[in-house]
């Protein structure tokens, strides 16, 4: 039987909004997430947290702690594995510190005890002295020869000579002769700009429950984005082989990125197979700022030239990230996607990582693409303004397409921004009028999207229903358009499909929830298990006829004869064949194993109006329209809760979001209070515009939709209040104070 | 600390627990009755997640001591529901797809609810700001208000 | 630390007059539960009163209004006489976080906090409020502008506590409003404010302004000058400008990370400003 190649355009689930199946969990309380799950016995496990920005940890004394009543177990770093590789020895000294406490909140010390008062009281019994250190939290000051040295010996031979230690990578990607384009350029613009650190301010805190017992064999419960890939760290840094530990994802509250990696469950591991009792380990709000993402901070020179007609002729870009006290690599990704958006014949991007003292950054959707892509587009708007030119005919003039050779190395095949910015040009949005002290702005955004290790196991039914078993946990409503892909293939309704996400003993290893994979890679392992399972299927109906498998097709959820077969049995739908599967073989399951490939690259436009309070600096968001190519909206509802969400992230980002670091080196804001995230009431509607251009690199089209969407507000707001300020901004987050500061004339 | 025990009503039915004197009416739900359907998102009452109603008034559960609810009535997410059948609200949440990772939807839930039965006839403006102290990271508020919007019109016309 | 519910006003105060270490008076909870739960304060004793009678009415007295000490935001929003004599102390009320702190929330809590920047206290303090305190040695009045001491701290004594606020009478042709500026449309801090009362001659002519600002100064703070700017005036452009110049010379302020002094000051002028446009539109005033 014969498969098609080509990517399905025709479709009978895909593409409507059915119900998802952990709704009537979520809507009544039911549904367990990490901190929701109880055993017998447990114990309330709390960390200990550094006051200081950066000190040697001199001596940690816990003997009279361990005296107090309830207390049943405390561990330091001592007590955690010595993993061989630099990755995994960071991941350990970030959940408790070895030598030195390199940022304000980094763990120290943990204990578990009978109640939460028992934990609070032994924590504060643990004498640690500390030998303060001078400390660095800005990127441009922490990269001068003379700043304190965050770790020394962590700069990779990428780095340029004469730089602090503490820049650990530097990279470098484009083509082209920059002194001819920018010789060509009418004019030139070359400015500054500088982001704030962002955290990804998912309304779940961390929580975790570990179990381990004397036989070396572990469960954990927790909310992450990747059982297994918790399973690896928790095996590095806690000694465990990975068959002996079973994680299983809670429902999730939200990630971002941000649950990418581990903070405490390999405390909780220790603290359990120290105590041996079980040990949840709930982190409080000011914990997760303090101590669990945030995004890097940036600083950034971008230099681009112009012809009069809109022509872009040479272009650059110098990023310097900050990601916290241990090396990171998410500058590569800004300086690759610093000018994806465009066809250029000379362009350069270079990206150098900083250490610093605070947090350790972590992933946060489409991580370095948001800051990069906010000066380049700054740069392009401001290019606009000076040269009279409307900034959309602009990008078209200037935007990739297939067969463009991308900035960062690949020449692109199918791709949408054309599609999106002609939809942002038709669309009312674009041309509405605008008030006093109003104005619009626009920007480009660009993600890469992965694909990755995936497994699916597809189980037929003997009632003719199918189980889809996954490893992939669901942050945004996956199950449904895992099963809506499952039930568009088998040709069967929706509701016959159910989809569970499995622990790490269960399934195969699968890569994380994270770069926009999951609906693409999961949905192409679902698809292809759903194929290998109609393969057994045509071969029993064959059996049953006593045919040759090649003379069945599977047509319309119903094994068929074909050939000179075709009408000679009634078709034997996948309930008549699952029926009878004892009889014919036995169970019936298809199984899917990649390394998924041609995740297919995503762009997207985004239109807002804003108004200005000249008097206070305050600015109000007054209308927002998404633009965005999904390749195949598999469930458009999903799709545009992505587009939107991203959105508003972004929207809190370009205003008010920020983290804030006193002259101390201690973050001053850690709470939701003072790190502002968006509101219902600071918002208007966001409209989502979804474009279909599919990616050849999925059977039906798929690109992966959730991380593209935070990266064009920054730039697209700042533009609007630039325009409506009369004043180009260059700094986030836009602050009423600093707007009213610019306003003034800085 | 001498535990104190608390006789109150939530969802309607008789309940008792003992509890820490510094414990929140929250950490009482979750942890000494198994109402887990209230979340601690914050424990400083920026974020809603465990917001329930007190006597009939919206409160943050995590800004209540838990002995406060002697002889008080508490509903939750929990309570919503009739049986099997599921307020409009939370229905229409589904249908809607005004959720995604769900953590904020018990709290945005008994919010709105509270705020359709002081105002069943909200504008777009009034629900946001009512709904103001309920944080969404992940869907940008937008299909919420809809949903809200959808049920509220759904309740007048029953 | 031990929580109790004392059977009458004098009893409170008996129990922390009494008590040696630290105490807490719970009404709204919406401050003290968040100092117990970030480990700020630890107290030895809570008292609970917002169950003791009179404490949760709003009774109108001598023309004015009496707000017992438990009265929640909300509650305050919901009476609508109240509303119409001081929509300004109201909307300032009402400003206190969210629809769900609102439910628990106290215009005395918010006093007694003594933040600086508490949205209920500049309307207080403009409308000349009192507040009625119950101590060891029995009751007295004390106008709310006295209550705050500086940044946490009141001139309470050893046992004392509001047991509630009285709003004045007011005449004819008056109103008051209240304006803050926070980032956001909701759930932050001042980082600034203004409340301004105004009375009106029948000719539209401002008789008395009381104006107060908030978040600029280590408390709330009553500007005489600012008052005394409008008194006369139809808020005309140089009777406003002569306000916000008196604003801005009373105005304080810290640089924090809600915002430079620059700005705090700058936007007190410019709340004020729009306050009074307001409150004067309210009280019948046409320019």
């Amino acid at each position: 039987m014969a498969f098609d190649e080509n990517v399905k355009t025709e479709f009978k689930v895909v593409g409507t909004r059915v119900k998802r199946p952990d709704g009537i969990d979520k809507v009544t309380g039911r549904a367990l997430y990490g901190a929701d799950f109880n055993a017998p016995g447990m114990l309330v496990g709390r960390i200990l947290r550094s006051p200081h920005a950066h000190a040697r940890i001199v001596s940690i004394d816990t003997s009279e702690a361990e005296k107090l009543p309830g207390v049943k177990a405390i561990v330091t770093s001592a007590d955690l594995a010595d993993p061989e590789d630099d990755f995994f020895r960071d991941i350990r000294d970030n959940c408790l510190a070895r030598d030195k406490v390199l940022y304000d909140g980094h763990a120290v010390a943990a204990v578990a005890a009978t109640s939460r008062s028992a934990a609070k009281a032994a924590a504060r019994a643990i004498k640690i002295e500390y030998e303060k250190l001078p400390h660095v939290t800005d990127v441009d000051e922490a990269m001068k020869p003379d700043a304190p040295v965050v770790q020394a010996g962590r700069s990779d031979e990428s780095v340029p000579e004469g730089l602090s230690e503490n820049v650990t990578s530097y990279f470098e990607f484009g083509h082209g002769d920059l002194d001819a384009g920018f010789a060509k350029a009418d004019k030139i613009i070359e400015r500054s700009f500088k982001t704030a650190a962002t955290h990804q301010g998912y309304i779940e805190p961390h929580a975790c429950l570990a179990t381990m017992g004397s036989d070396g064999r572990g469960d954990l419960w927790c909310c992450t984005q990747g059982q297994y890939f918790v399973r690896t760290i928790c095996s590095e840094v806690c000694g465990i082989e990975a068959t002996q530990l079973r994680v299983t994802a809670s429902e999730i509250g939200g990630g971002f990125g941000g649950k990418t990696t581990c903070f405490i469950e390999p405390v909780a591991l220790a603290l359990s197979k120290k105590s041996g009792r079980p040990v949840k380990i709930v982190m409080s709000r000011e914990e997760v700022f303090r101590a669990t993402g945030p995004t890097v901070s940036s600083s950034s020179d971008v230099k681009i030239g112009m012809t009069k007609d809109g022509r872009i002729t040479a272009a650059t870009a110098k990023l310097r990230y900050q990601g916290g006290a241990f090396p990171c690599g998410t500058v590569e990704f800004g300086a690759q996607s610093a000018f994806a958006a465009y066809d250029l014949e000379a362009v350069r991007s270079y990206g150098w990582n900083v250490l610093t003292n605070r947090p350790k950054e972590a992933a946060y959707r489409a991580p370095g693409a948001p800051m990069a892509i906010y000066a380049v587009e700054s740069v392009v708007d401001e290019l606009c303004q000076e040269l009279g030119l409307d900034p959309l005919d602009v990008r078209l003039k200037n935007a990739a397409r297939k067969g463009t050779l991308a900035s960062y190395g690949p020449t692109f095949n199918d791709i949408g921004l054309v599609a999106t910015l002609e939809a942002a040009q038709a669309h009312p949005h674009y041309a509405a009028p605008l008030g006093e002290n109003q104005a619009r702005g626009l920007s480009c955004g660009f993600w890469f999207n992965f694909g990755g290790n995936t497994c699916v196991s597809l189980n037929v039914n003997h009632d003719g229903t199918v189980g889809v078993v996954e490893g992939n946990p669901d942050i945004g409503g996956s199950r449904a358009s895992i099963s809506m892909m499952a039930a568009e293939e088998l040709g069967i309704p929706y509701e016959k499909v159910r989809t569970v996400i499995t622990d790490t003993n269960s399934l195969g290893y699968n890569d994380v929830t994270d770069g926009s994979r999951v609906t693409f890679a999961v949905g192409l392992a679902t698809i292809e298990a759903a194929r290998a399972a109609k393969r057994e299927m045509c071969k029993r109906a064959a059996q049953i006829w006593g045919i040759d498998e090649e003379a069945v097709v599977w047509e319309d959820g119903a094994a068929r004869p074909s050939g000179p077969n075709a009408g000679e049995h009634p078709p034997m739908s996948l309930a008549d064949i699952a029926a009878v599967m004892d009889q014919t073989g036995g169970p019936i399951a298809g199984h899917h194993e990649v390394n998924a490939d041609g995740a297919g690259v995503s762009f997207g436009v985004h239109l807002v109006d804003v108004e200005v309070d000249k008097e206070t600096g305050s600015t109000k968001v007054l209308r927002y329209t998404v633009f965005q190519d999904a390749g195949k909206a598999v469930h458009p509802d999903y799709v545009e809760g992505q587009m939107q969400g991203g959105a508003v992230q972004g929207i809190g980002w370009a205003l008010n979001e920020e983290y804030i670091y006193g002259e101390d080196g201690r973050l001053q804001n850690p709470g939701f209070l003072d790190y502002r995230v968006p509101v219902a009431s600071d918002l208007p509607a966001i409209e989502p515009v979804i474009l279909e251009i599919p990616n050849p690199g999925h059977p039906y089209g798929v690109r992966g939709v959730g991380e593209t969407s935070i990266v064009p507000p920054l730039a697209a707001i700042s533009n609007a209040v630039s325009r409506a300020a009369g004043v180009r901004m260059t700094e986030l987050p836009m602050s009423p104070p600093r707007v009213l500061k610019a306003l003034s004339g800085g | 600390m001498k535990n104190l025990h608390v006789t109150t009503t939530i969802n309607g039915d008789a309940a008792e627990f003992v509890c820490e004197p510094d414990e929140t009416l929250l950490d009482a739900l979750r942890n000494r009755l198994g109402l887990t359907g209230a979340k601690e998102g914050c424990g400083t009452g920026d974020c809603g997640a465990c917001s329930v109603t007190l006597n009939g008034r919206l409160v943050c559960s995590c800004l209540v001591l838990a002995a406060e609810a002697e002889g008080a009535e508490v509903a939750t997410i929990e309570g919503m529901a009739d049986g099997d059948q599921l307020h409009p609200l939370q229905r229409v949440f589904i249908e809607k797809a005004a959720l995604q990772c769900g953590v904020c939807t018990p709290g945005i839930l008994v919010a709105a609810k509270a705020l359709l039965e002081k105002n069943p006839d909200p504008s777009e403006s009034e629900i946001r700001y009512w709904l103001a102290g309920n944080l969404c990271r992940c869907t940008g508020y937008d299909k919420i208000i809809r949903a809200v919007q959808d049920a509220a019109a759904e309740m007048r016309s029953a | 630390m031990k929580y109790v519910k004392p059977e009458s006003l004098e009893a409170a105060a008996t129990l922390l007059a009494a008590e040696a270490g630290t105490s807490r008076i719970l009404a709204g909870g919406t401050d003290v539960l968040v100092q117990l739960r970030s480990e700020l304060v630890e107290p030895d004793l809570i008292v609970d009163i917002k169950h003791l009678d009179g404490l949760r009415d709003i009774v109108e007295e001598n023309g004015g209004f009496r707000i017992g000490a438990g009265v929640s935001g909300a509650q305050m929003g919901e009476h609508a006489a109240l509303c119409a004599a001081w929509p300004g102390v109201v909307e300032g009320a009402e400003l206190i976080g969210s629809t769900q702190i609102q439910g628990r929330c106290t215009m005395v809590g918010n006093l007694c906090n003594g933040s600086p920047a508490a949205d209920s206290v500049p309307g207080m303090v403009a409308a000349g409020a009192v507040a009625r305190v119950h101590g060891p040695d029995g009751e007295r009045d004390v106008p709310v502008k006295e209550i705050p001491a500086g940044p946490g701290k009141t001139n309470l004594g050893k046992g004392e506590f509001i047991t509630s606020i009285f709003l004045p009478a007011r005449p004819a042709n008056a109103s008051d409003a209240y304006l803050r500026f926070i980032p956001r449309t909701e759930m932050d801090i001042a980082v600034a404010s203004a409340g301004v009362n105004l009375e009106l001659a029948e000719d539209g002519t401002v008789s008395a302004a009381r104006v107060a600002v908030g978040a600029v100064a280590p408390t709330v703070r009553l500007v005489p000058d600012a008052g005394a700017a409008l008194v006369g005036s139809k808020l005309d452009d140089a009777a406003i400008a002569a306000m916000v110049s008196a604003v801005e010379a009373a105005c304080s302020p810290i640089d924090d990370k809600r915002g430079t002094v620059e700005y705090r000051t700058t936007t007190a002028g410019v709340l004020a400003k729009r306050a009074a446009h307001i409150a004067y539109d309210r009280a019948g005033g046409a320019k």
